[in-house]
């Protein structure tokens, strides 16, 4: 019998992610799939629609400025400590890609809704901003348990076709760690079909301990499982390793204009030796 | 001036944090981070500082989202957002100058702050490049308000505004920044002549306050090799960590 995910390469993982999904995508501190990214490249996708939870980094960046991308709902797109995200921002001004301003709670609380198959999912908070201005799937409504008028906002519950995450780990069975980047678990709930890079596949069974079992996410919502040694570089994961501060200054000063992001999609994703390397 | 400018914005914001209970940082503030944690040493009572972007110093397990929930409850007293652009009004703006959506410059968005701004008592504004292309009349986009009608929830909002030059209060009653504090080497005719909006100047004003020598050690020697965990650029930079 085996009830588990399958295991398959990173090309395949990443090949059975057509063009016009929704794509649900990680924090630069939950387990950035870089890896799979690249090949995503690769492959060509087109049209996807981003779902960030919250805000993207270097790997939104890439596929914006790679063509892959045509709408993006996200609080932000930022390479944090090495500046703006250049790919995004350019995107944006020139409008190649749709962009869909959100702010953090609102993006989290619109799978939650989805977790719980509710339609919709009241925040507080964001009533003057602009945000909401440009969010004709955003409602303002009266509390209706309020004693006064009290105005508060109400978001549509979102379903993603795809969520696609790096994490430290899984087991034989398909368990997969993700210690305590609960977020991860926040998408997976929320989407159709759930694709995870990893470092490694162990012998540890994740649920045969209390302990360890506190920081899995059971098989049964994952769909297939690959192997990528150091997935999310330049993105740190976990305690396992941390961010490329050199890689991500490259990046930074490479995709600036449009010579120099060709030229590092030439190096990292097209290059001779990162194709045998990935084959 | 016996420490460096970033010295003095930790220094001033730690003194800001005073009494306060849990501190909590977002993504991009090194400075704010910094001082949290200076805070949270010089601290007599129990004080929690959580960095978002922090494994140590941060002990979240239900996800990102455990920040904006815990802010809702109440039970974070001190938060701190930056901006492309703030306005007189302390309207903050993260997405970016021009018209929306194809903007001049497009930034990275407005993060958490459209509700934090809301939750959190006392935000403090933080921005190092004081400049009328930074302190605006009015910011092109608003990311999150700095007031609002009195039917809209709403226990939290601006404390102060501290930049390279000056520290400010927020005064809700009139919505209008009052000059609080110059730093070293500034005076109030520069000041006024580098805002883009009005502020008010008749309360006292006086020099920020230096840190003392105790002080600069703690920084130095404890909290700056904490800060290389979850900013090593900033560490790197300002600290040679």
């Amino acid at each position: 019998m085996n009830s588990g995910p399958s295991i398959v390469s990173v090309r395949e993982l990443a090949a059975s992610i057509k063009s016009g999904s929704s794509l649900g995508v990680p924090a630069d501190y939950s387990g950035v799939p870089m890896q799979a990214t690249r090949e995503l490249i690769r492959q060509n996708v087109r049209d996807l629609s981003l779902y960030c939870l919250p805000s993207t980094t270097i790997q939104g960046d890439m596929l914006i400025g790679a063509g892959c991308v045509s709408t993006i709902e996200t609080a932000a797109v930022s390479l944090g400590e090495f500046g703006r995200a250049p790919r995004f921002s350019q995107a944006v001004e020139t409008g190649q890609v749709e962009i869909r301003d959100s702010t953090c709670p609102a993006l989290h609380a619109q799978l939650q809704a989805t977790e719980k198959s509710v339609p919709f999912m009241p925040l507080r908070g964001i009533i003057g901003s602009d945000i909401i201005k440009h969010r004709e799937d955003w409602k303002i409504i009266s509390n209706p348990f309020g004693e006064g008028e009290e105005p508060i906002v109400l978001l549509p519950a979102t379903k993603l076709d795809v969520t696609l995450f790096h994490a430290a780990s899984a087991d034989r069975r398909g368990n997969v760690w993700i210690g305590r980047r609960r977020e991860l678990s926040t998408l997976v709930h929320a989407s159709k079909r759930v694709l995870i890079t990893v470092e490694k596949i162990v012998d540890t069974d994740y649920f045969e301990t209390e302990e360890n079992s506190a920081g899995a996410l059971p098989a049964f919502y994952v769909e297939a499982i690959a192997e990528a040694p150091n997935g999310a570089w330049p993105c740190g994961l976990q305690d396992l390793y941390g961010v490329d501060a050199d890689e991500m200054h490259r990046y930074a000063e490479m995709a600036a204009t449009d010579a120099g992001f060709q030229s590092y999609l030439d190096m990292r994703v097209f290059g001779e030796d990162v194709l045998q390397a990935s084959s | 001036m016996n420490c460096t400018p970033q010295e003095l914005l930790i220094s001033a914001i730690t003194d800001m944090i005073g009494d306060d209970s849990h501190i909590a940082v977002g993504a991009a503030s090194p400075i704010p981070g910094c001082a949290a944690l200076l805070a949270q040493i010089e601290a007599r009572h129990r004080m929690n500082v959580t960095i978002l972007h922090s494994r140590r110093h941060n002990s979240f397990t239900e996800g990102s989202r455990e920040l904006f929930d815990i802010a809702a409850q109440g039970r974070i007293d001190t938060f701190f957002l930056g901006g492309v652009q703030i306005d007189g009004n302390a309207n903050i703006n993260l997405v970016g100058t021009g018209q929306y959506p194809q903007m001049d410059k497009r930034f990275s968005g407005s993060f958490g702050s459209a509700l934090m701004y809301f939750v959190v008592p006392k935000i403090i504004l933080f921005r190092e490049e004081h400049s009328p292309r930074t302190l605006v009349d009015k910011v092109d986009f608003i990311s999150a308000p700095g007031t609002s009608p009195k039917e809209v929830y709403r226990p939290g909002g601006p404390f102060a505004l501290v930049t390279g030059k000056a520290v400010f209060r927020f005064n809700k009653e009139k919505s209008k920044f009052e000059l609080s504090t110059l730093h070293e080497g500034n005076n109030l005719e520069d000041v006024q002549d580098q805002t883009g909006f009005e502020f008010d100047t008749s309360g006292e004003i006086h020099q920020t306050r230096q840190p003392t020598v105790e002080r600069l050690e703690r920084l130095r020697t404890e909290v700056a090799p904490k800060i290389a965990e979850f900013y090593p650029e900033f560490a790197r930079r300002y600290f040679g960590q």
